[in-house]
């Protein structure tokens, strides 16, 4: 798994590439740990390059729900591909977490 | 059908692990999302037994057998470990607890019981084995 971070204007973006699982998923909970340090307000998770998510994946994403929440950090999923999104729906977490299809719809509802 | 493999334990197996089993499954007549869904389910039992039961010790090996019955699809999962997780005594953990709680774990065995449709884990002869079902559609048990 990869990760890269691109700050814009107005956005903080974290791109994931490759599978989430077991023994990645310490990558993506210091990218997010790093978004919320630097207290981004506005963060886009462009997930149009992630492959694979297992629940240790799922569970740096519903970690965050609550600090991004105190501080006030926004923070929005797109370009999900069918497989991953329906491994959030089986536990109902495309209801907890905001999910857009496009960068273009993510940056409207952020 | 009837597919084995083996496999240390160590992490960075967890891929390979993934691979075996969509390979297993790529005669059966089943979507992409059923599969990743099979997949995910002996990834998340898989990725539970190296690293609590075994530490990450590369010495420690899992096999995992996949084999269909009539139509069940049958999912083995086989270690030395003598003190398995007690499924009697496991509770569906409550999402919004591990939201509130900032929980990152706790949600592998919750995935693993809605995907299958049978799950159980048995001790015998210092053998641990942990056994997935997945009841197929009669149009899904083509081979």
């Amino acid at each position: 798994m990869q990760i890269k971070e691109i700050e814009e204007e107005v956005h903080y973006t974290i791109q994931i590439f490759g599978d989430v699982d077991a023994a990645s998923s310490i990558n993506l909970d210091k990218a997010f740990d790093k978004a919320l340090s630097l207290k981004k307000k506005k963060i886009l998770i462009d997930c149009t390059n992630l492959d694979y998510i297992a629940s240790a994946g799922l569970g740096v994403f519903i970690s965050y729900i609550e600090p991004f929440k105190e501080n006030n950090i926004n923070f929005i999923l797109f370009g999900l591909n069918p497989k991953v999104k329906d491994v959030f729906t089986i536990l109902g977490l495309d209801k907890l977490l905001k999910i857009e299809d496009t960068k273009e719809a993510a940056k409207t509802h952020l | 059908m009837n597919h084995s493999y083996k496999a240390t334990c160590v992490c960075d197996n967890l891929k390979l692990i993934r691979e075996f089993v969509e390979k297993s499954l790529q005669n059966l007549v089943l979507s992409e999302i059923e599969v990743n869904q099979l997949v995910l389910a002996v990834d998340e039992i898989c990725a539970n037994l190296i690293i609590h039961a075994h530490q990450c010790n590369p010495d420690d090996i899992l096999q995992i057998n996949i084999f269909q019955q009539e139509k069940q699809l049958i999912f083995e999962i086989i270690n030395n470990d003598q003190q398995p997780f007690d499924l009697n005594t496991y509770k569906n953990p409550s999402i919004q607890k591990i939201v509130e709680e900032r929980q990152k774990g706790g949600l592998g065995l919750l995935l693993v019981h809605e995907i299958m449709d049978v799950v159980a884990v048995n001790v015998q002869d210092e053998t641990c084995t942990w056994r997935l079902v997945k009841y197929l559609e009669a149009s899904e048990a083509k081979l």
